[in-house]
């Protein structure tokens, strides 16, 4: 344990690392889809969103409430799913989660990790449904890409907590 | 956590009017998120610059790392190779013995091939190839299915190129940017293929599911049925694909749609053929949405 920092009065307290790192760790999550592998089925989760939702569910104030506009275009960009829909989705759950904030004030883990859920499936179904064909027989494949996502988002928000240390430790 | 009751965040109006602005600025990205999403579902093509100009910074990236996958991945390989190398020779020896009659009879047949050919006047096909790259990622989290491959326009991709490997048919380019190309895969859900069946010929179409898994459906009869082992090739009609690529083998009997598995692996560690369309004509101008294979009925 180090000693609290000295903050002179009226001076500007040293931004906790989150402000940055936040979106930097959203950004590599996207990232993912540039590994070496050629997918013929859906396998991976999307791990942009979980980040997202990792760092909205621990920590509120690390990104702003616009944060998911640019964020999701970055994500359209490299995922494959037509533009513009992370940037609709992810901003729209990210309003949803701000409406939620006021109606469960006193949450616990469980109900953090139940929102999520939501989220990720919310996400993952509206972006089938606008990228292909009702037709399609993803169905099977989507449905165990949300049940992984879910699973994994308590690890998220691990590593979320992780990422975010400084802030704890002075 | 319990976030405050009240959301205005003290007194100081500038504080206020910043959480106001940001969530002005979310509602506002989320409706041009929602334009943009409309523009692309109705004109798929729309964005190619600004996804090119992505690609061409991850891209070197995904290569790196592809070469990187395949030097690991192939030290097993290597491994047993050195040690099989003596059985590997004789076994060898003797296919060579046995496939000179059939290397004979190949060539004269490709002979008098070519001499019919140039009886009946037919036009040349091009299927030279015009590069060989690598696919070196995909769309792993998503529900289509494009890969990116690591030769673009510098390298004389354009888009409507067929894309094969050694084993068969992988898709075709519906992207370029200068050094990379994005590649609809034929197991995609908006793709379908023309194709016909080699034991008689019969024309088909062979769809992408989005499972990895392919739909062939007759094109002409009804009640054909399928058995499982016939193998598809791509017929050529439409001009795009060339014809006699391999692209399917059928996995359970059926008899008007049957189930496929494609015949080439875009995942095998292997260079992938971009190939100049089947007939010289340029491919359309903007495919249908979602970058259909033309649909002109088999002959």
């Amino acid at each position: 344990m180090s000693p609290p920092e000295f903050v002179p009065l009226g001076g500007s307290e040293r931004l906790p690392r989150a402000r940055w790192l936040a979106p930097l760790s959203v950004v590599i999550g996207s990232l993912v889809t540039i590994l070496p592998v050629i997918a013929t089925f859906t396998f991976l989760p999307p791990f942009g969103l979980l980040m997202l939702l990792g760092w909205r569910m621990h920590r509120a104030d690390a990104m702003k409430v616009w944060a998911p506009v640019p964020l999701g275009l970055l994500d359209d960009l490299v995922s494959g799913q037509p533009l513009g829909s992370a940037m609709l989705f992810w901003t729209l759950c990210f309003l949803a989660i701000d409406v939620l904030d006021t109606r469960l004030v006193w949450r616990d883990f469980w109900q953090d990790w139940a929102i999520a859920a939501g989220a990720i499936g919310f996400c993952l179904i509206a972006g089938r449904l606008v990228a292909a064909p009702l037709s399609a027989h993803v169905d099977t494949a989507l449905l165990i890409q949300i049940v992984a996502s879910a699973a994994l988002f308590p690890l998220a928000t691990r590593l979320c907590a992780r990422l975010d240390s400084d802030v704890k430790r002075n | 956590m319990a976030p405050p009751r009240n959301r205005r965040p003290g007194f100081s109006r500038r504080a206020q009017y910043g959480l106001f602005l940001g969530y002005v600025g979310a509602i506002g990205g989320a409706l041009v998120g929602a334009v943009l999403l409309l523009l692309s579902t109705f004109n798929p093509p729309a964005y190619a610059m600004v996804r090119g100009f992505f690609a061409e910074l991850t891209t070197p990236v995904s290569t790196a790392l592809a070469w990187v996958e395949r030097g690991f991945a192939g030290i097993p390989g290597a491994v047993s190779e050195h040690f099989n190398v003596q059985g590997e020779n004789e076994r060898l020896r003797k296919e060579i013995e046995t496939n000179r009659t059939l290397v004979d009879r190949a060539r004269t047949l490709n002979q008098e091939n070519r001499r019919l050919r140039q009886l009946l006047g037919l036009k040349r096909e091009s299927a030279d190839a015009v590069v060989a790259a690598r696919l070196v990622s995909s769309t792993p989290t998503s529900t289509r299915r494009y890969a990116v491959l690591n030769a673009g326009s510098l390298q004389n991709v354009a888009r409507g190129m067929p894309v094969r490997e050694a084993d068969g048919l992988i898709g075709r380019v519906i992207e370029t940017s200068l050094n990379t190309s994005r590649v609809l895969l034929i197991v995609d859900s908006e793709s379908s293929v023309p194709v016909r069946r080699t034991r008689d010929g019969l024309p088909a179409l062979a769809k992408g599911r989005g499972d990895g898994k392919l739909d062939v459906h007759s094109a002409s009869l009804t009640g054909v049925g399928f058995k499982s082992g016939d193998v598809f090739v791509t017929s050529g009609t439409g001009g795009l694909f060339p014809p006699n690529i391999p692209v399917a083998v059928i996995a359970k009997d059926a008899r008007d749609t049957a189930e496929a598995v494609p015949a080439a692996n875009p995942d095998a560690l292997d260079f992938a053929l971009v190939l100049k369309p089947f007939l010289d004509e340029p491919p359309p101008e903007h495919p249908a949405p979602g970058g259909e294979a033309p649909k002109a009925a088999p002959k």
